[in-house]
């Protein structure tokens, strides 16, 4: 039974027993889907079928039918792929970082958030494949293989080459973190259950039968991957802004890029997972579970991490000034008031100026406010990763070689077949998996109460 | 009497009663089988007497292997078996072999331990789990007393045991 502390704010409103719990979650899996829930599903499939169009156009001709030209060489693809890898930051910072913190609201949003990773990770890590152009012969560029010529190895001096192990290493510890989550839930479900659902979800829990024994492991392999997990996804974007931050192209030069990458990172990311689960919580009636403090404290989350970028973005013309290197200084005056000036605009005004709204508590616990502005967190996300790299790349070092780009329907279709895979396998998750760790909320349910540590 | 056949329940509504249940039970010198629960109770091990898991030690392990393999295959590959002249950079640029080998040593460190514990724990896909009470996994505690290892005390007494620590029911389990 839930008792309600007067000092406290309750994680789980409306007296939730333990049962209730079980029953709130279970239920999504157990009935037939809504017919929203088709609709939903149905979209998201058919904008997988549509996009996968442009995907498969792309690997029979090659990248050619891409907008890039000889002086932007890179531009959808990488900006698409670090934005996919920021919005997949979140779930193992809500998992590991908050479990190390013992932020306990994270219960009620960490499964959903980790799901969200892992499917965005997997968007990521297409677009370094396919921009490869032959992703077949990839494996040789891309894993320590000995090559046909001779015992040629990959270049560990390369920040491409770390990425490779970065992303790789970050989707299936994230995957094994979530999974091991799932295992108590997924009993849950086997224990409701009869039939072919039973053997299906007795196979999924691996025959878990909670025991003492068995949750004393648990626990510590939980604090153990979160600890390990809080460095990966600190390293991760680091590498990935290792990418630019390595070369000497003016504008991608930067020592700043590995904290500014990261916290631009967390920023998408917890957007992304507002976005998502504001839509969840309705649909599922959730409410309870996914209550306006958690909304709250996602938008203070926010705030911090949109002035965090606000602040590199302001830091980094101030060093291209204080730095008297000309080149440097160009590259960012031009992406101010150069042809790409909407882009950067469209930058300062979704992450720097819109998320300040956020202070305004009326504003940071309205839902339909924090759903329009975490869609324009990630808009602005997206145009930063493209400032970052077309804007310094389009003025190369000789005037004649200057150019624009532009998007080709494929670079469009491409891009919208991750949407695809994005919520298609998001909405699978939501209909078969329990959306709500109900363990973990089952142990912080009673412990926010009064009667608590007597 | 057979072992891990017969079985006395106790069901627990409340996981601060079990915490005082399990102490007083085990104080009367009834041993407990194993208590299954729906979330992870705190303090349950201590109150079982349960010694600290070793997966820390099996992770570290894992772990130091993984930076080891790491590092022998960055400078097997770069200074000895093919070196070349990257950027004007050494052979062995071991700063550029920093971050690989920090997500080896992640990567293996994570999936030894789970390995491990889930080889300890015997978690598999085709493991049938012997289920005491279903309510285990949804809102109840419950407590299983092997009788086999109970022999001293009545099976009455047992009950009464666990009726007077706060179960609020008390049941026979048997298995084949």
């Amino acid at each position: 039974m839930q008792v309600t502390s007067s000092v406290r704010q309750p994680l789980v409103t409306g007296g939730k027993t333990y049962h209730d719990v079980t029953h709130d979650v279970s239920r999504q899996v157990e009935g037939k889907p809504s017919k929203l829930w088709y609709m939903a599903f149905l979209t998201a499939a058919s904008v997988l079928a549509l996009g996968s169009i442009a995907l498969v156009t792309t690997l029979w001709e090659g990248i050619g039918t891409w907008g890039l030209n000889k002086t932007v060489g890179w531009a959808w693809d990488i900006t698409n792929f670090v934005w996919w890898v920021g919005i997949g930051h979140a779930g193992t910072l809500i998992s590991a970082v908050l479990l190390l913190f013992r932020q306990k609201w994270r219960t009620s949003i960490n499964r959903a958030a980790e799901a969200m990773t892992i499917f965005a990770v997997i968007c990521a890590a297409m677009f370094p494949v396919i921009h490869m152009g032959r992703p077949w012969v990839g494996a040789y560029w891309a894993l320590p293989l000995p090559n046909t010529y001779g015992s040629l190895w990959v270049n560990f001096n390369s920040p491409l080459l770390w990425d490779v192990f970065a992303i790789s290493t970050y989707f299936s510890v994230s995957l094994v973190f979530w999974y091991i989550g799932l295992i108590p839930d997924f009993a849950t479900i086997r224990d409701r259950a009869t039939g072919l659902r039973r053997k299906i979800y007795g196979a999924l829990s691996f025959g878990w039968d909670g025991a003492a024994k068995t949750w004393m492991r648990y626990e510590s392999v939980s604090l153990i991957l979160a600890g390990l997990a809080t460095p990966l996804v600190l390293s991760v974007h680091t590498i990935v802004s290792f990418d630019f931050a390595t070369s000497v192209i003016p504008g991608w030069h930067t020592t700043i890029f590995p904290p500014y990458f990261v916290a631009g990172a967390i920023f998408s990311g917890f957007a992304m997972v507002l976005t998502l689960m504001i839509i969840t919580r309705k649909v599922y009636k959730l409410e309870d579970y996914i209550t306006i403090g958690h909304i709250e404290l996602m938008n203070i989350v926010i705030i911090i991490t949109g002035s965090i970028v606000g602040i590199a973005y302001i830091t980094e013309f101030f060093i291209a000034w204080y730095s008297g290197v000309d080149a440097e200084q160009y590259a960012f005056i031009n992406r101010a008031t150069g042809p790409y000036w909407w882009a950067y605009w469209s930058m300062m005004t979704c992450n720097v100026i819109s998320p300040q709204l956020f202070w305004i508590k009326k504003i940071r616990t309205s839902i339909v406010a924090t759903f329009l502005l975490s869609l324009v967190v990630n808009i602005g996300m997206w145009f930063e990763r493209f400032v970052i790299i077309v804007t310094s790349l389009h003025r190369d070092y000789l005037p004649s070689s200057w150019a624009m780009f532009y998007p080709s329907w494929a670079d469009v279709g491409v891009y919208l077949f991750t949407f695809g895979v994005f919520f298609t396998f998001f909405f699978l998750f939501a209909k078969f998996f329990p959306v709500i760790n109900m363990a973990e909320v089952k142990s912080v349910l009673k412990s926010t109460s009064e009667k608590a540590h007597k | 009497m057979e072992r891990d056949t017969h079985f006395i329940l106790g069901v627990y509504d409340d996981e601060d009663v079990l915490l005082h249940a399990v102490e007083k039970v085990r104080g009367s010198g009834v041993k407990i089988h194993e208590v299954y629960s729906p979330y992870p109770v705190h303090g349950l091990e201590h109150a079982l007497g349960y010694k600290r898991s070793k997966l820390p030690i099996a992770a570290f392990l894992f772990g130091m292997l993984g930076t080891s393999l790491a590092l022998t295959m960055q400078f097997y590959m770069m200074k000895f078996d093919w070196p070349m002249i990257i950027g004007g950079k050494n052979y062995a640029a071991f700063p550029d072999f920093v971050p690989v080998s920090f997500e080896m040593t992640v990567l293996l460190a994570a999936f030894g331990m789970v390995g491990v514990f889930l080889i300890t724990s015997n978690l598999k896909p085709w493991a049938q789990p012997r289920i005491f009470d279903v309510r285990s996994t949804d809102d109840k505690h419950i407590m299983a007393i092997d009788l086999a290892n109970n022999t001293s005390l009545k099976e009455d007494k047992i009950k009464s045991i666990l009726t007077s620590s706060g179960a609020t029911e008390v049941n026979r389990k048997s298995f084949e």
